[in-house]
């Protein structure tokens, strides 16, 4: 699958490894669920590999914060895209918890998801679809305007509005 | 009216043109319907039991004539000929074809209209008073905070796939005509004793198979607050708001299960960590927002002119007069509530004639400007009380001055079987019936204040749990059965309605209701005892031993 990282297409450094039956691969990185995590726990430590961690949606993020000096990547799941919980975990993980390392979404991404993502603070996509990959520039600058302020840096209009006032312009294709 | 400025216009624009290249995508199959469903709802289309549907949001239940015009021009144009105001102060076009969609969408883009945020499973159209900056009750115009919360709450990205839809209501009158203690989310704007504005918050109301009221969990939140305390609520119920069961994904549910309490402490919780950050609204900002809602230029009026005591000597202007106009905070203006209830209509439907006949009213008499409120009627807000007999004379050529605001007649119905894929049962021949019983309007002038409310379903769409008599219809082997209840109410004191008995089939609704009122007026203790009091007085039995001893 095709990994996105900060808009560009790149080679996935990290090789995914199932719950079962796969052994630990040694000196690659690797991306693991956080039952693996937990079970090789020690053997990831002395395996002295890069690990990535796959956050389950439904486990409180604050809950990685001990982990998170140990990783190298943090990936958080959508097991539809209609399940927006990552959203919220992806923005507290960024501006509350403070990391700073790779953000990576997995699972249904979908292109019409990729520039909310962004904004919630992934800065890594593998999408589902191999097309959507080649749209991914597109769906990034699908809007210019942005109400609200996140943790992206992105200016939002709570501010950009300021220090200018309202003109009477007649009630034609104005109001709203 | 508030005044989209050049950042909203190209939010709109790029809006449509995202939604435009999304239909595209799925008419080449690149999307699948699964795929594109949240999509398409996210913009107001549904597929419903004959066609597709186009919800329109009206922000604030707030229009202008030009706004209406248009939608008059997409109801003549692409629909049959009428359009139909919701509950929650938006308008359904019911029979639009696919291929007609995204050009009504442009046509209605123009005048500043948009279908975004009226379905899916995001923030819906905050909701507010009708009479918002008119009435002389309120601490504020709460379509400032409305507003603020619309730009919030517009493709939010950590709040767009929520657990299921939600819905704010605001007042900011003691009085609530906003339905704010049955919404996800209530804001009662008010002032504490030091003279601060503030919300008291309200959390898990609503109706659906599961009604509840809302419960209280802040009793006073300064206004510069608001965004970053119901973004710390979205958070809460994001991350932890039922996904394994539709039914049970509401916020209300998540409320119930944990408690208020437990709910109350992990918002509160959340909130401490960005009550200060780049969500708090200072004095600039709202003075912003505010800036942009222009007022109109009121003259210095009588508030008893002449013409209005010389048109009260005709009984039926009088009756119109002290049906459906209200006190404006102006002296000299007066608030106009327009039935949209003639009795034998479907309730809250208005032809494309109508509107264009209300938004050449609005221009003539009142600024411009129209509103829709939950009770689906419309709504001039800014009406020279002096104009009053001229404005209800062309009202009452155009079918529009039916003196039955609040009356029975003034039926609250969800388009039921007759439209809608998910219902039971017919909700508008009910209604139709009902107020053909009463339409006699010293008979129903003599039994006063009495809302009735109609779900085809269980979903509630015309909240029936809150009406005063309720009515769900529900489907027993193949037939339509109703349930009423009784003593529902939607205000400030919100409760929902206790069941009177056995459902009863199709055709015994409208006797059974006849014989509703008259239990009424036999046990009311006095005619200034409404409906609603004396159910509260002596609760349900004494009017299920009289009904039910006749049927």
């Amino acid at each position: 699958m095709p990994l996105i990282e900060n808009g560009k297409l790149v080679e996935d450094r990290f090789t995914r490894v199932a719950d079962e039956d796969e052994a630990l691969p040694a000196s690659t990185p690797v991306l693991v669920s956080l039952d693996r995590f937990l079970k090789e726990e020690e053997a990831l430590k002395s395996a002295n590999v890069e690990v990535g961690l796959i956050w389950p949606n439904n486990k409180p993020i604050a809950e990685i914060a001990p982990y998170l000096p140990r990783l190298a990547l943090v990936a958080l799941n959508f097991p539809t895209f209609r399940d927006g919980r990552a959203y919220s975990q992806a923005r507290l993980l960024r501006e509350r918890l403070g990391w700073k390392g790779p953000l990576r979404a997995v699972g249904n991404v979908l292109r019409d998801q990729f520039l909310i993502m962004a904004r919630s603070g992934f800065d890594q996509i593998v999408p589902a679809k191999e097309a959507d990959a080649r749209a991914f520039d597109e769906a990034m600058h699908s809007y210019t305007v942005f109400y609200q302020p996140t943790g992206d840096g992105r200016k939002s209009l709570l501010r950009a509005r300021l220090g200018r006032s309202a003109t009477r312009k007649g009630t034609t294709g104005e109001a709203a | 009216m508030y005044v989209y400025d050049e950042f909203d216009r190209a939010f709109l624009a790029e809006r449509v043109a995202d939604f435009r290249d999304q239909v595209e995508r799925r008419l080449s199959g690149a999307l699948t319907e699964d795929e594109f469903k949240p999509l398409r709802l996210m913009n107001g289309v549904y597929l419903q039991l004959h066609a597709y549907m186009l919800r329109i949001a009206i922000p604030y239940g707030t229009l202008s004539s030009d706004q209406l015009r248009r939608m008059a021009h997409v109801a003549r144009v692409y629909d049959r000929g009428y359009g139909h105001f919701t509950t929650r102060q938006n308008i359904q076009f019911n029979w639009i074809k696919l291929e007609d969609l995204p050009q009504a969408m442009a046509d209605l883009g123009e005048v500043g209209v948009h279908g975004i945020q009226t379905s899916g499973n995001c923030i819906r159209n905050v909701t507010t008073d009708q009479w918002a900056g008119a009435t002389p009750e309120e601490f504020d115009d709460p379509r400032i905070w409305a507003e603020i919360l619309r730009q919030y709450s517009t493709f939010h990205p950590e709040f767009t796939y929520l657990p299921r839809k939600f819905k704010i209501a605001i007042t900011a009158a003691p009085k609530d005509r906003a339905a704010t203690k049955v919404h996800d989310v209530g804001l009662r704007l008010h002032r504490n004793e030091d003279g601060e504005l503030g919300f008291e918050v309200l959390v898990g109301g609503g109706l659906g198979r599961t009604p509840f009221v809302g419960k209280s969990i802040r009793p006073f939140l300064p206004v510069r607050h608001v965004l970053s305390y119901i973004e710390a609520i979205m958070r809460v119920y994001n991350q932890f708001g039922r996904r394994d069961n539709i039914y049970k994904a509401r916020i209300k549910i998540l409320v119930h299960e944990i408690g208020a309490e437990a709910f109350a402490e992990a918002v509160e919780a959340e909130w401490a960590n960005i009550r200060d950050g780049a969500l708090q609204l200072t004095d600039e900002i709202i003075d912003d927002i505010r800036a942009r809602f222009l007022y109109p230029d009121f003259a210095a009026l009588e508030d008893e002119p002449a013409e209005l005591t010389a048109a009260l000597e005709d009984p039926r202007f009088a009756t119109w007069y002290r049906n459906s106009v209200h006190k404006h905070k102006v002296p000299g203006y007066s608030i106009v509530t327009i039935s949209l209830k003639p009795v034998g209509a479907p309730p809250g439907d208005a032809t494309a004639d109508q509107m264009d006949a209300v938004a050449d009213l609005a221009d003539a008499y009142a600024f411009h400007e129209i509103r829709v409120g939950h009770e689906q009627n419309l709504c001039l807000p800014n009406v020279a009380t002096r104009d009053l007999p001229e404005l209800w004379r062309r009202l009452d050529a155009a079918g529009l001055a039916t003196p039955n605001v609040n009356h029975i007649s003034d039926i609250i119905a969800c388009p039921g079987l007759d439209y809608c894929a998910l219902a039971n049962a017919r909700a508008i021949p009910v209604a139709q019936e009902i107020s053909k019983r009463f339409a006699d309007l010293d008979r129903s002038r003599g039994i006063g204040r009495l809302h009735v409310n109609i779900s085809g379903c269980i979903n509630a769409c015309g909240h029936h749990h809150v009406g005063h008599i309720g009515i769900l219809g529900v489907e027993k082997n193949g037939q339509e059965f109703y349930q009423i209840t009784l003593g529902g109410r939607a205000d400030e004191h919100a409760q929902l309605g206790t069941l009177l008995g056995p459902a009863v089939s199709y055709d015994q609704v409208p006797g059974l209701i006849e014989d509703i009122v008259d239990a009424y007026l036999e046990l009311r203790s006095s005619p200034k005892e409404l409906f609603i009091d004396t159910v509260h007085r002596l609760g349900v039995e004494p009017f299920k031993e009289r009904v039910y001893a006749t049927h």
